[in-house]
């Protein structure tokens, strides 16, 4: 445990070794070796200090290991609101507790294996050390963001797997979507990220730190702390939990900030499952799981959060049924998965949320990796109406897809069935409606899933001669992440298998309900009976979803059922397959709205401020020195001038005595003299 | 003794008048720069004979000093004076004082 | 190790070094520019490192004002020559000199023609700087603040681009403006402080321009006249800093500007305006500054969103980089006039974070500048695959522009709106925008220029950064990974002055803040 600081740092030290030290003196079996070693450290180092932990002393009392690495931001003693002062210190620290050993091993685990994956599947790519010194970087940052003791510590990791997914969105640089695509996703997060800030500084104001164990300690002793009015007509708590909420939609992809998910499949696959799939998108869910104790406290907060969750859930569904990218059915399939956590969120159970972020990291991540050697297999290809029967020629991919399809569909016994089985069983319990959304979504997604299965492996093959001749099953460097993964679908679901009357084996939501507060707003839990009927009635819906696939897309029909089948729905079928339009309003409007803004503002600046203030000053200076150049010219000038006119005409006369010959000055001279002369002595003797 | 070499006071001072006179018109009358030097030299002469004169008449010794003094000056002065005059002449071949009158106004 | 300093006049020495050196390079031979250049720059690093024992031997816990000089300047009318440096001084002094010398380097392939001049303004300009930092009598600080002035004014006016005398005369006239109605408000100080003024009673204390004495006096000034002062002060400042509406003159002065005359002007020059806000007006006029709060307040938040809206609309990346500046410098008023302790050391440390990262900007689009003559971004693209090591370079200072943490930018950005959050929520709200709309623009600036096909045969024979630019780019990149990590020791550093201001500025603070609690913060435990 004494370690835990280094399980971040290590994938840091990759990326620095890869991208700065070693920067053009390694080779590419280096390079792999750098960064997989790296995780791989990262992951042992990470199992060494859950089981250090699940041994210690403050694991059976309770309490969470805290490791303060130094004192990070000491920004100065402050006023609180309650008027005492206080020295506001942020330290760099982290934090082991059950949530945090889940997401830890979940990110080590399957970050590990899709490093691997990566291994194989970028062989061909340029730029393969820049992909992997950025895919360090991300695992650092995603490791810094689930192990931070502090929300400060957390928002590091936050902004840093943002940068990441930013700058692996824009992997292929050199074209022209994904660039934009990251920078779309970088931007709709910080506006998210704005009010993540937003939660932090009424914290800070409020309680001067921003430490876990400290605020959730103060505020579980005392919740009347963050129920008083504070602003808005909001209490403190629904604050922080509507800001950090919002900041969850941006980083989770939820409505209405979700629009950068489907682009950033712009990047590579194996960057979609870590990054868009299993581990980051799964942040906004980590931090609501975190701050539960606030969130318990905010009934409004959390009835939004349940609703957004489920309208996501639902509204992604939809649009996974249109689309025929295969990328974009598995990242709108991450959104709908994502609302789920949500709901689990907002109707208060936490410990079904984050069991789903487990299972759905392992089966989500295998599909994404699955797409990902269908798609090399394909030469790139992505668009599923080209595909069609890759069974047999991507046998090992074709069965762990299968597997990833079962979980997520909510095959019985698989991990999706008894992870979102919970979540619906909370759900029903909470609020009936949400429940129905939510099970609706459950048919959906069985649909959109097993439509993706048939419409990619089942059916005649539809892509080009030259394509067929290139298929080919993944080298093992791909497949045996597959293989793992498709374990983990398939049997971690047992790790929490509902509690069913007395027979209580649930060890999942022993572990992570230590992290979950008791103060007011908790889960309810429905009854035996209703537990099972509804665990059969989600097993029928995920049937008639199968059902509904494999009539329109399965078998050997290709796709002419099911386009008959969308020809049916015209209208719907439209807005379905354009995303509600959702991108199209906001580029009309958040977006023009803003370069509108802009250009307006500088018109502005150059044309008035510039323009009239500044230049019009100089302007108004310039015609006042004219006038003041007149005057002065015709008038004080003058004076001058009438001297000089004066001088000049009289030396004009005067001139002329000047005749330049000497003799003539001598007689003057003479002349003169004797004039003197007569004057002294004739006239000064006649006196 | 005879009157003839009677000489008084009043005699140098005729002959100094008589110099000065000279002088002067040939300043101003005559062209020839070297004329016009020569004749400023008589009228110094003649004011350095009017000095002694009086100095000889008055016993006291400082005209004398004064006729020295203006001896040294009108040696500068004839010196001074054909300097300029070779000056013109190198660059108006002439010596005429006509030639030379840029000084018109 | 570093005693030595406390034997000889330590700030007189790196203040007037860059004046010798100018002095010295007067009697060079014009024509070789090659060793002007290096005496220059050796000039700049020895007094770079001159200066840095300042920060090992300036005690953080010890007085307010170390290193002073004093001495008789004008008996006749009170004025000391007085030199001194608190924490707040020590880091730009500090910044002074590191960018002097980087400018210095950077300038050796910029500048062409000239260079002698070139150089002996650069280095009286470095005097100028360092002394405004320094000068504890206002009359002394006045001096520095126009020498330093002359120099920019011909920097531009000589080596500047295409509209370089509209440019140069602008900066000049709008700062002269500026600083002639801030030398009004000393001297309304100077004789309140002695004789009286406009049937004000005066305190009858002997004539003096030391700021310190001012700064004793400033609870005894009627809050009228605080109000008219700190008016002055405000518009000798604000054009400096430059605060919305006064900013229209730094676009222009930016775009014309050489490179290094860019980088010392974002870095340095605009320290000079909330330099002086932090030094004058918020400790000399707290009654003033209370009263104009909401107005100071308003402004800053304008410059934020305002300059990041039109940096977006720029086409020319160093009027962008200068717009982004006019956004940044809001944050640093904001969290001046956040009036806080968290506000303060945030608003000192991002002038600070500025002047690193918006230099480096600068000294950035230099490199592609000099290469490629252009400064317009639509003329790049696809740079990453030519100038792999620039792209990552200047992929690292635009995060640290834009506040990404880890880097420098975060920590300053962060302190600044909790500082302002705690005082008044919303005002950190609307200041957090600008870290959006930062995002935006640096990022759609950076995807244009480096990302997208490289489509412009001009640019295929682009070569990455050479060992010398890679030599004074360093130094920064470091120095944002140090303060976004590792920050401490500037907060140590700013700890004390900040402690100072805000006693003075904040009467519930000094009533209930304890010095010790203050100056020993907790330590941290393992």
């Amino acid at each position: 445990m004494r370690w835990l600081w280094l399980i971040p740092v290590l994938p840091f030290l990759g990326a620095f070794l890869n991208g700065v030290v070693l920067r053009d003196r390694l080779g590419k079996k280096g390079v792999w070796m750098v960064a997989c070693g790296s995780v791989l450290a990262a992951l042992l180092v990470s199992v060494l200090a859950i089981s250090g932990y699940l041994g210690s002393e403050q694991y059976s009392a309770h309490e969470p290991f805290e490791q303060s690495v130094y004192e990070w931001i000491p920004a100065g003693s402050m006023g609180l609101d309650d008027g005492s002062f206080a020295d506001v210190s942020v330290e760099m620290g982290f934090l082991l507790d059950p949530l945090s050993c889940v997401m830890l091993f979940v990110v080590t685990f399957v970050g590990f294996w899709i490093h691997w994956f990566s291994v194989g599947y970028m062989d061909h790519e340029p730029g393969f050390q820049r992909y992997f010194t950025y895919l360090n970087l991300f695992m650092g940052m995603m490791l810094m963001l689930v192990l931070g003791n502090n929300y400060l510590v957390t928002f590091v990791g936050w902004e840093g797997v943002g940068l990441c997914s930013y700058l692996l969105i824009g992997f292929y640089f050199d074209e022209e979507f994904p660039p934009y695509a990251g920078r779309k996703a970088f931007i709709v997060n910080r506006v998210g990220d704005l009010a993540f800030l937003a939660g932090m500084f009424a914290l800070v104001a409020h309680f001067g730190t921003l430490n876990y164990e400290k605020l959730f300690g103060t505020i579980e002793a005392e919740p009347a702390l963050v129920q008083g009015d504070y602003v808005l007509g909001m209490t403190l708590a629904t604050f922080v939990t509507l800001a950090l909420f919002i900041g969850a939609t941006g980083k989770s992809a939820q409505i209405p900030l979700h629009v950068w998910l489907p682009d950033a499949m712009a990047g590579p696959t194996p960057v979609s499952a870590l990054i868009h799939a299993a581990t980051m998108v799964t942040a906004g869910v980590y931090i609501v799981v975190r701050s539960n104790v606030l969130y318990q406290l905010a009934h409004g907060t959390s009835e939004l959060v349940a609703i957004i969750g489920a309208l996501t859930a639902i509204f992604a569904a939809t649009i996974g049924l249109a689309q025929t990218d295969i990328k974009k059915v598995l990242a709108y399939s991450t959104v709908s998965q994502l609302g789920y956590m949500f709901l689990a969120c907002g109707v208060g159970a936490y410990t079904a949320a984050i069991f789903h972020l487990m299972t759905h990291a392992f089966f989500k991540g295998l599909m994404f990796l699955g797409s990902g050697s269908v798609i090399h297999a394909m030469s790139g290809e992505q668009d599923m109406r080209k595909m069609g029967g890759l069974k047999e020629h991507l046998p090992w991919t074709y069965r762990t897809f299968v597997a990833g399809t079962l979980a997520i569909a909510g095959a019985p016994l698989l991990a999706g069935f008894f992870s979102k089985d919970q979540i619906l069983a909370a759900t029903w319990a909470d609020h009936k409606l949400l429940w129905v959304v939510g099970l609706v979504t459950a048919g959906l997604t069985a649909c959109y899933m097993f439509r993706l299965l048939f419409m990619t492996f089942h059916g005649p093959f539809r892509g080009s001669e030259e394509q067929h001749h290139h298929l080919h099953e993944s080298p093992p460097s791909m497949t045996i992440p597959l293989i793992v993964l498709a374990v983990g679908a398939v049997f971690s679901g047992y790790v929490g298998i509902p509690k069913l009357g007395s027979i209580d084996i649930n060890v999942f939501d022993h572990f992570v309900g230590q992290v979950v507060a008791h103060v007011g707003h908790g889960e309810h839990h429905a009854s035996l009976g209703i537990e099972l009927f509804l665990m059969a009635l989600s097993v029928v819906v995920a049937f008639a979803g199968w059902w509904l696939a494999r009539k329109y897309y399965g078998g050997d029909r290709g796709l002419a059922e099911g386009e008959r089948w969308a020809a049916k729905f015209p209208t719907v079928h439209r807005w379905l397959f354009n995303k509600y339009y959702v991108d199209e309003a906001y580029d009309a409007t958040a977006v023009r709205g803003t370069w509108a803004c802009a250009r307006g503002l500088f018109r502005f600046d150059s044309k008035f401020i510039d323009g009239v203030l500044v230049n019009g000053s100089r302007h108004l200076t310039v015609g006042i020195s004219l006038l003041s150049g007149f005057f002065d010219k015709y008038f004080v000038d003058g004076l001058v001038n009438l001297v000089g006119v004066v001088s000049q005409s009289g030396s004009r006369f005067f001139r002329r005595l000047q005749t330049g010959l000497v003799s003539q000055y001598a007689l003057v001279l003479l002349i003169g003299m004797a004039m003197l002369v007569w004057f002294y002595v004739v006239v000064g003797l006649r006196r | 003794m005879s009157t003839l070499l009677d000489v008084g006071t009043l005699h140098y001072l005729v002959l100094s008048a008589l110099l000065f006179l000279i002088g002067t018109i040939g300043i101003v009358v005559r062209r020839n720069m070297i004329t016009v030097l020569m004749s400023i030299e008589l009228v110094l002469n003649s004011v350095n004979i009017n000095l002694i004169a009086f100095s000889f008449s008055h016993g006291d010794l400082t005209g004398q000093i004064f006729a020295i003094f203006t001896i040294a000056v009108a040696a500068g002065e004839a010196a001074v004076g054909l300097g300029i005059l070779i000056a013109l002449f190198r660059l108006r071949q002439t010596t005429e004082l006509d030639q030379a009158r840029e000084l018109s106004g | 190790m570093f005693d030595w300093i406390h034997n000889i006049p330590i700030l007189s020495v790196v203040t007037y070094l860059p004046l010798v050196g100018a002095l010295l390079i007067l009697f060079m031979n014009k024509e070789s520019g090659g060793s002007i250049r290096r005496f220059a720059t050796l000039v700049a690093f020895v007094d770079f490192l001159i200066s840095l024992p300042l920060w090992f031997e300036f005690e953080r816990t010890g007085e307010l004002f170390q290193f002073r000089e004093s001495a008789s300047w004008i008996p006749s009318i009170g004025v000391r020559y007085e030199f001194g440096i608190d924490g707040i001084s020590l880091l730009l002094v500090l910044l002074t000199t590191l960018l002097g010398v980087i400018s210095f380097l950077s300038s050796w392939s910029a500048i062409g023609e000239r260079e002698k001049e070139y150089y002996i303004f650069m280095l009286l300009l470095q005097t100028g700087m360092l002394g405004v930092f320094m000068a504890m009598d206002f009359f002394l600080f006045y001096v520095f603040w126009e020498v330093m002035l002359v120099p920019m004014y011909f920097l531009i006016g000589i080596w500047g681009g295409p509209r370089k005398l509209y440019a140069a005369i602008k900066f000049f006239l709008y700062t002269l403006v500026g600083s002639v109605v801030m030398l009004l408000g000393v001297l309304a100080l100077y004789f309140y402080n002695s004789s009286g003024l406009l049937g004000f009673e005066g305190l009858g204390n002997p004539r003096t321009f030391a700021i310190l004495q001012f700064h004793e006096i400033s609870a005894l000034i009627p809050p009228s006249m605080q109000w008219w002062i700190f008016l002055a002060f405000f518009v000798g400042f604000a054009i400096k800093v430059p605060m919305f509406p006064f900013h229209t003159w730094l676009p222009d002065a930016h775009v014309e500007a050489p490179t290094a005359g860019s980088v010392i002007l974002a870095g340095v020059l605009l320290k000079m305006g909330t330099y002086g806000f932090v030094r004058f007006s918020l400790p000399i006029l707290p009654e003033g500054t209370r009263a104009l709060l909401p107005w100071m307040v308003a402004l800053s938040l304008i410059g934020i969103i305002y300059g990041a809206l039109v940096a977006m609309a720029q086409k020319d990346m160093k009027k962008l980089v200068a717009y982004s500046s006019v956004s940044h410098l809001g944050f640093v008023m904001l969290g001046i006039f956040a009036l806080n302790s968290a506000g303060l050391n945030g608003g000192i440390l991002q002038m600070i974070n500025h002047g690193l990262s918006t230099g480096a900007l600068f000294l950035l689009v230099g490199v592609i500048y000099e290469r490629r003559h252009t400064r317009m971004i639509a003329d790049y693209g696809g740079l990453s695959s030519k100038m792999p090591l620039f792209a990552t370079v200047f992929l690292i200072i635009t995060m640290a522009s834009i506040g990404l943490p880890t880097l420098n930018g975060f920590v300053g950005e962060f302190t600044i709106l909790v500082g302002a959050f705690s005082r008044t929520w919303w005002w950190a709200l609307v200041g957090a925008i600008g870290i959006v709309l930062g995002a935006a623009y640096m990022l759609w600036m950076f995807q244009r220029v480096f990302f997208g096909p490289l489509d412009n045969p001009d640019n295929e024979d682009l070569e990455d950064l050479n060992k010398r630019e890679l030599l004074y780019l360093m130094p920064l990149v470091i120095l944002c990974f140090w303060i976004g990590l590792y920050p401490k020791p500037f907060f140590a550093i700013l700890e004390k002055p900040v402690d100072y201001i805000v006693r003075r500025v904040d009467a519930d603070y000094a009533a209930n803040v304890d010095v010790a609690a203050v100056t020993a913060p907790a330590e941290v435990s393992e």
